[in-house]
């Protein structure tokens, strides 16, 4: 038997330490689905979701119960919607994002993602017109997310659809500005965006999946803090063991929650994703890791090393703990989502050039950040650039979820309620980017691209 | 299926008997008690087998708990297979 000590660390994890599975996420091919009637498209889609997950949530909650670990989300992730809808006769694409927001209902989940298109290299018609349809679609549905991929390292970056997807963000804050401009919190712009994410709202069911998978993301921010807390004035090497450790029990459990829901929904196992998942509860922050780590504030000099061994450790840790490891694994660094990042903002400490530093070396990117109402387009399509350009050169996934919150300005706070939290608005670099932005064209795939 | 029965709170009578005889009447199956008193904390860890429990494992989850709430105390019980992957290889 176990022993009583081992027992109770692992409860007080649970109960005192917010260890959770963050996610089961429900990846669901809809390429089978595409039909030259828009109308019977979304019917068809609609009876696809609900037939496939008609058992997720139900079956998530039987495993919370019976294992004793909260199951924060259960959610659908589909085909990027774009390579679906193509084939359909009609300028519309809405009512295939109203089509997914049904079948989410129905089905119970948190969220459903996948309103996406890959367009690093080029738009066909298609996916042209579902990113002009992006803000109706988020400002009329409730549960669906959409992102696209701008760049990659094979490709390089579109930068015709950053110059897009500036305006996008605009406009999507606009249709929502009751909302605090709750729409640009369901998008996300990508570079090399992965296909089998489970964490919302990048989460889309790759073109090189399988028909349908079950895809885990992990947390446990927590109890990574509460472990380091035992080796206060330890060396590095210490602090990166700990941290290793930690991870692999907390990955262990995501691993067998990912096997026992795949079993018994009888769909395959796809990949567990280490991602250091902060919550805006108290306790529940990357932050506060970083800072135990020995930083006053996150945003002081020293956080990017802090967290470039604490990413490092994680993927160390878990990798050990999962047969298929996979979607984004590394430490998020959402503001609005993390209580600490949160209190660094509102202290001046934390800056979006910080923040753009530290997505070098972690997962994601610029996470949930709103800044200024009056932000320009080229602006937000210049912050796109810069973080596509630290995905293309580094080789890793970076992303952009940005909220020019309307009517509000720096000093101004958004509330977006539940796991989104609330975010302070933050300041941008008021230097004019349209001449940039308006050029237009691909910027070139990096020479390390060439790798044949 | 083997599982674990925690129970969690300050000491008083009669905590052993209650919720044996719970486990008893839905013909849970003790195989082993560990049980601290650190403090005036009581902790009591307890390996059981539902094989032929009478009820299902959530309505014995929630049948505990309420056990529990009513001595002020916490009670749980979770299947064996998290505590082996946590902290077994």
């Amino acid at each position: 038997m176990i022993n009583s000590g081992e027992i109770l660390s692992t409860i007080d994890m649970i109960s005192q330490q917010h260890l959770d599975v963050r996610t089961i996420t429900m990846g669901i091919s809809l390429r089978d689905c595409a039909h030259p009637d828009a109308a019977r498209c979304c019917d068809r889609i609609y009876d696809k979701i609900t037939r496939y997950a008609a058992d997720l949530v139900k079956t998530g909650e039987a495993i919370e119960s019976e294992f004793g670990i909260p199951i924060v989300n259960k959610r659908i992730s589909v085909t990027p919607i774009a390579l679906v809808a193509e084939s359909s006769e009609t300028e519309d694409y809405a009512p295939f994002a109203a089509a997914l927001d049904r079948a989410a209902h129905e089905t119970g989940v948190n969220f459903i993602g996948g309103y996406s298109a890959l367009v690093q290299k080029g738009m066909t018609v298609g996916d042209e017109k579902l990113l002009r349809s992006i803000p109706q679609a988020l400002a009329e549905t409730e549960l669906v997310c959409s992102s696209v991929n701008v760049a990659s390292t094979k490709a390089g970056i579109n930068m015709d659809a950053v110059a897009l997807m500036g305006r996008i963000i605009r406009q999507a804050a606009e249709r929502t500005a009751d909302n605090g401009g709750m729409a640009c919190a369901k998008l996300v712009v990508f570079a090399n965006a992965v296909e089998d994410n489970p964490f919302m709202a990048g989460a889309f069911h790759g073109p090189g999946e399988a028909e349908c998978v079950i895809n885990v993301g992990v947390s446990g921010p927590g109890v990574v803090h509460h472990a380091l807390q035992s080796c206060k004035g330890e060396s590095f090497d210490v602090v990166a063991e700990t941290i290793k450790k930690t991870a692999f029990r907390i990955t262990r459990v995501g691993q067998l929650v990912a096997q026992e829901a795949a079993r018994r929904l009888n769909v395959p196992f796809g990949i567990v994703d280490l991602s250091l998942a902060p919550t805006p509860a108290i306790g529940d922050s990357v932050a506060d890791i970083l800072e135990e780590i020995g930083l006053s504030t996150v945003g002081s000099h020293g956080t990017t090393a802090a967290l470039a061994m604490l990413n490092d450790a994680v993927k160390k840790g878990g990798v050990m703990a999962s047969s298929h490891v996979g979607g984004l694994s590394g430490a998020f660094i959402p503001v609005s989502e993390d209580a600490g990042m949160i209190a660094a903002v509102k202290k001046g400490a934390l800056t979006i050039e910080k923040l753009e530093a530290m997505t070098c070396v972690c997962s994601v990117g610029l996470d949930m950040i709103a800044v200024p109402g009056d932000t320009p387009a080229e602006t937000l399509s210049a912050i796109i650039a810069d973080e596509a350009a630290i995905g293309m050169i580094n080789n890793k996934t970076t992303a952009v979820r940005i909220i020019p919150a309307p009517g509000k300005t720096v000093g101004d706070t958004v509330d977006f309620g539940g796991l989104l939290g609330m975010a302070p608005v933050m300041p941008v670099n008021g230097g004019d980017a349209s001449l940039f932005i308006a050029r237009g064209g691909r910027i070139p795939a990096p020479i390390h691209s060439l790798r044949n | 299926m083997r599982a674990i029965v925690t129970v969690i709170g300050s000491d008083k009578v009669g905590i052993i008997a209650s919720i044996c005889s719970l486990l008893s009447k839905y013909n849970v199956n003790i195989l082993d008690i560990s049980q601290t008193l650190l403090q005036e904390c009581f902790t009591m860890v307890m390996l059981v087998d539902c094989s032929a429990c009478t009820i299902s494992f959530a309505d014995l989850a929630l049948a505990l708990k309420a056990q529990g709430e009513e001595m002020v105390l916490s009670v749980r019980i979770q299947r064996e297979e998290i505590f082996d992957a946590m902290h077994r290889i």
